[in-house]
């Protein structure tokens, strides 16, 4: 029996009042008429006495008090999943918006979704290997971890995520892989351009898309990205496939966030969004991970544009302290064309050395990396020091720091956008690099290592 | 929680829910902090505000499908812990309850309403009294043993409360809740409650004496921590805070770890969870896990029951150092508590103060910390236990002035400021040696020198001076080239580098370097130190600073933090004697 209320009382923003509708219970979805017959979803945020705030998710546009109809569904926000979402595109609420049949569930799943109990998770240590040398080599992506890319405007975010979609695998086995592509609030280029992507490579049999563009209401994107995690679920926990789940633009997430957090008049923390944007993240982010004696996995890359690029501002910021690193664009490197303009300094992946080394990847690679690290910074260094004092000041040392960051920019950092390169391949490129500099220089890698794999090389 | 003791009442009703935050009215027998059970599901709250006839709860689930009717019902049981032989080598939730548990009861994912006790309630342990009959106890006295796991013995007490003549006491073997003993007519049992607000007390607090080792080179040659102490690590993300409370945890010379992971990320948790059982304990070779307790709130779990975790830890803590057991707890991070408690905070409409936080922060951070101390504890043998907290702070944009870290500062005396420049170097653990401090210092000289060697201070306070003027030097370089500086400074930013690159670099990751002994932290800083002096003279002596940096022994210093503890004392010895003599050959060829 669901019973209809026709008792809105206040409309302000993306949020709706009704009173006198004593069953709601919070965090519960209704369906909303409007006069017009058109039918919205909206969500209880608060229910006080048998007055209920709710909010829109495709907007309060057209609606009015006297004939807005509201009907309690008695549930949280679901979608249907079955294996037939693979392949196919939908709104950002999880409606099919590419002409095809609907989906005929074979269950249905709060978008919600539940903590991951700690002691159930497995630790993500399985080397996924991207192809991009800055990735694999120095800040290394593993199986079920979050790893964001902090990137600005106009910087290419897009290219990068859709290369590691075409190319990552992992070193032994072949099994199933899933891309989850979650869109809020991108426009229709950037939308397009990884579905085109994704038909060329023919990746879209494999992948689910979940897109909220520009143009689409700005509330529902509240509920992408939490659509799009729970279809990963899904797939990586029911049906054992391993998902990349890529989320962009996660900053058009937080302002809707903000939006619906100023409409309801509450104390914002910084910047105007709301203080509890580290656990609304959080709740978001968390999902990724793998689960003891289950074959699949969900690893996810949220793309953020971080205004002004500037790193402290609460969206990267509050991503930063809950993902396992970051992986940092860097526009002084997108002026000197080097793509992919990923600045391995800045950037980190916090579980690099549980995935790295001997029987992962190869015995030289956490100590190489480590140095290459060092050296690549003293480089910098002398760059900036060589500005203000001009190349004659340098030592030798310094100069032979200077070619390293010339070389490592110029040869490491920089590949094709086609370009696949193995581990083997990054880990020689770093041997290459390395023997610019004296011995003595390389105090972080052992002398059997260096005999092993510096000869020849010279 | 505390079920079997749990009285039910006829309930309330709810008025209101937003969030975590119910507003419920007409709960009979309402006080302050009582743990209510909330809705049809029966989820877990606490009362935090009360107001004529109504009641706000944090409700420490997911409420959503909570409405507006749904029944309240109060335990009359302020939020405690379950305290008792079985909580060595648990994994705990925030309000204390076995991860183990959940995952049996609803799967991989956490589902909600869950009761479960703490302490196994079926699990026999052999009790071996200490107390005869007709001995008088007070609360704090031993009245037996448990050997809880092969490193910890554990000493059940006379609870707080009860005193007066042992009537009976038992031997065998017991679950937690059978009564083991009888006090001047009360029951005792091997399991207690202590509501987790409340601080356990000491019979004396006393000023700290020992340091607390940790085997991490910057910590305990410059920053030292005492037992008993209070530390805090702010820095921004990816700075290695949690690297370094990992360490702590593995490394540090306690006899129990409490480790509360506050909000933090899944897989941390889970690395520490699949570690730490591995990891031995340097001394006895037992694993780790025998000495150590697990909270893990993670950030995706309820925001309510993060703000009770770290006091869930505390008490737990507290009631070892009562046995007279040298605690250390790990808070990561506070700043997620903070935020717990500002989120509460907005919900009940309180007035805000600095960025949004409650005006009781700087308060109830200090209540939190002021739980450290070492002393006498409670009972007739004068035993003594500590507890040290060390606590680090996610400061947004790794701003220092934001309110957590400077309420933090106000109360902790050990500060090691993480630093972003060193973590972008790779240097770690990333701790600036220019910002932090250690409060100590003066405590434990005695130590020091009693343990270790007569000079430690001397060497320590030289390396730290060096370390000082290297960051002066280093702005005339960049302002005016390295050419402008003399000879003898040259050679302290040359010294300084290998102190910085030698000594206070430490791999977490090597098995070698991950941890080092005082006397072996000793020697090695000796051999730097030793070269600096030396140096000195001969450079003063004419002697060319290339020919020092092009020394034999430079690129041995440099591999020096490698060599194995049990050849350390040797190996180094000879090192800084090869120092000297090659200075001295140096300076022979020079006249």
């Amino acid at each position: 029996m669901i019973k209809e209320y026709q008792t809105v009382t206040g409309i302000a923003g993306p949020l709706i009042i009704a009173d006198r509708i004593p069953d709601a219970k919070f965090d519960e979805v209704v369906d909303i008429e409007l006069p017009s017959g058109e039918i919205r979803t909206g969500k209880i945020l608060e229910v006080d006495g048998d007055r209920a705030m709710i909010q829109v998710f495709e907007g309060t546009e057209g609606l009015d008090i006297s004939s807005t109809k509201i009907r309690l569904k008695g549930r949280g926000l679901e979608i249907g999943v079955s294996p037939d979402i693979l392949g196919r595109v939908f709104s950002g609420l999880g409606k099919p918006i590419d002409n095809g049949p609907q989906i005929i569930p074979e269950k249905k799943l709060d978008i919600n979704g539940a903590p991951i109990n700690p002691y159930a998770r497995d630790y993500p240590n399985d080397f996924i290997q991207t192809g991009i040398s800055s990735i694999d080599g120095l800040n290394t992506l593993s199986r079920g971890q979050k790893l964001p890319i902090f990137s600005g405007s106009g910087l290419p975010h897009s290219r990068i995520a859709a290369q590691i979609a075409r190319q990552a695998r992992v070193l032994r086995g072949e099994e199933k892989f899933a891309v989850v592509f979650g869109a809020m609030g991108i426009t229709f280029e950037e939308a397009e351009f990884f579905m085109t992507n994704f038909r060329e490579t023919g990746a879209i049999e494999n992948a689910v898309l979940y897109t909220n563009l520009a143009n689409d209401p700005a509330i529902e994107r509240i509920a992408t990205p939490r659509v799009a995690l729970t279809a990963a679920e899904y797939l990586a926990f029911d049906l054992g496939m391993h998902v990349l789940v890529i989320l962009t633009d996660m900053t058009n997430y937080c302002e809707s966030l903000r939006e619906v957090s100023a409409a309801r008049k509450e104390v914002p923390g910084r910047r105007g969004y709301p203080g509890y944007l580290y656990t609304d993240l959080a709740m978001l982010y968390e999902r990724a991970g793998r689960i003891k004696d289950k074959p699949g996995s969900i690893t996810l890359i949220p793309i953020l544009t971080m205004p002004d690029d500037d790193k402290t501002h609460p969206i990267p910021d509050l991503t930063g302290y809950i993902t396992e690193g970051q992986i940092i664009l860097d526009r002084g490197l997108e002026r000197k064309k080097v793509y992919p303009p990923i600045d391995p300094l800045p950037s980190l992946s916090r579980l690099r050395d549980k995935a790295i080394g001997q029987g992962k990847t190869r015995e030289d690679h956490p100590p190489v990396a480590s140095q290459v690290f060092a050296a690549y910074s003293r480089g910098r260094e002398v760059r900036e020091l060589m500005v203000v004092l001009g190349e004659g000041s340098l030592s030798d040392v310094d100069r032979q720091y200077l070619k390293f960051a010339e070389q490592f920019e110029k040869n490491f950092l920089s590949q094709g956008e086609n370009e696949n390169r193995s581990i083997t391949d990054t880990l020689d490129l770093c041997w290459e690099l390395l023997l610019i500099l004296p011995r003595e220089e390389l105090k972080r890698i052992r002398d059997e290592l260096y005999q092993k794999y510096a000869h020849g090389k010279r | 929680m505390t079920n079997d003791k749990l009285k039910m009442s006829n309930g309330g009703r709810i008025i209101k829910v937003a969030g975590p935050l119910v507003v419920a009215e007409g709960v009979p027998k309402a006080r302050m902090a009582d743990v209510v059970k909330v809705g049809k599901n029966k989820l877990i709250g606490e009362i935090i505000e009360l107001k004529g006839e109504t009641a706000s709860i944090q409700v420490y689930e997911e409420t959503a499908g909570i409405g507006v009717g749904d029944p309240v019902v109060s335990t009359g049981m302020p939020l405690s812990v379950e305290l008792g032989p079985g909580l060595l080598q648990s994994i705990y939730d925030g309000i204390q309850r076995p991860l183990q548990e959940l995952l049996k009861a609803s799967g991989d994912f956490i589902g909600r309403g869950i009761a479960v006790n703490s302490l196994d309630r079926k699990k026999k342990w052999d009790f071996t009294p200490k107390a005869k009959k007709g001995d008088k106890v007070k609360p704090g006295d031993i009245l037996g043993t448990v050997q809880e796991t092969s490193l910890i013995e554990h000493r059940i007490m006379v609870p707080v409360g009860i005193e007066g003549t042992v009537d009976e006491i038992k031997k065998g073997s017991f679950t937690v809740a059978q009564t083991v003993a009888k006090v001047s007519g009360k029951e005792v049992s091997m399991l207690q409650h202590w509501p987790v607000r409340k601080p356990r007390p000491f019979a004396n607090k006393l000023p700290v004496r020992e340091p607390l080792v940790t085997g991490q080179r910057i910590i305990d040659t410059l920053f030292t921590i005492a037992k008993g102490g209070t530390a805090c690590i702010p820095g921004p993300f990816g700075s290695g805070k949690t690297v370094v409370q990992h360490q702590l945890a593995k490394w540090a010379n306690a006899d129990i770890i409490v480790f509360i992971g506050c909000g933090e990320r899944g897989n941390e948790m889970t690395d520490v969870l699949i570690e730490f059982p591995e990891l031995k304990d340097p001394k006895s070779g037992k694993p780790l896990m025998e000495r150590t307790v697990l909270i893990a709130n993670t950030s995706n779990m309820p925001i309510a029951a993060r703000e009770a975790s770290v006091y869930t830890g505390a008490a737990i803590a507290e009631y070892y150092r009562d046995m007279g057991y040298n605690v250390s707890l790990s808070a990561d991070s506070t700043s997620r508590w903070a935020e717990a408690l500002r989120e509460m905070s907005g919900r009940l409409e309180e007035m805000p103060g600095e960025e949004g936080y409650p005006a009781y922060l700087g308060a109830r951070l200090a209540d939190f910390y002021e739980r450290a101390g070492y002393g006498v504890c409670l009972g007739s043998d004068q035993r003594k236990g500590s507890f040290t907290i060390v606590g680090s702070v996610s400061p947004p944009g790794g701003d220092l002035s934001e309110p957590v870290v400077q309420n933090t500062l106000r109360i902790v005396k050990v500060f090691w400021g993480l630093d972003y420049a060193l973590a972008h170097k790779r240097h770690f653990p990333a701790i600036n040696w220019l910002l932090s401090y250690s409060l100590y210092l003066n405590n434990l000289e005695d130590f020091f020198k009693e343990q270790v060697a007569d000079d430690w201070s001397n060497i320590r306070a030289d390396a730290m001076r060096l370390l000082s003027e290297e960051s002066e030097l280093e702005e005339i370089v960049r302002l005016v080239g390295i050419d402008a500086l003399s000879a003898r400074e040259q050679l302290i930013l040359f010294v300084t580098k290998s102190i910085r690159e030698d000594f206070l670099f430490q791999s977490a990751f090597d098995e070698v370097d991950q941890y080092t002994t005082l006397k072996k932290q000793y020697y090695l800083l000796k051999v730097i130190i030793t070269l600096y002096h030396e140096a000195l003279k001969a450079v003063e002596g004419g002697v060319e600073l290339d020919r020092i940096k092009a020394m034999k022994a430079i690129p041995q210093i440099a591999r020096a933090r490698l060599i194995t503890e049990a050849e350390a004392e040797n190996k180094l010895a000879q090192l800084a004697s090869d120092v000297v003599e090659e200075i001295k050959t140096l300076k022979g060829a020079a006249k």
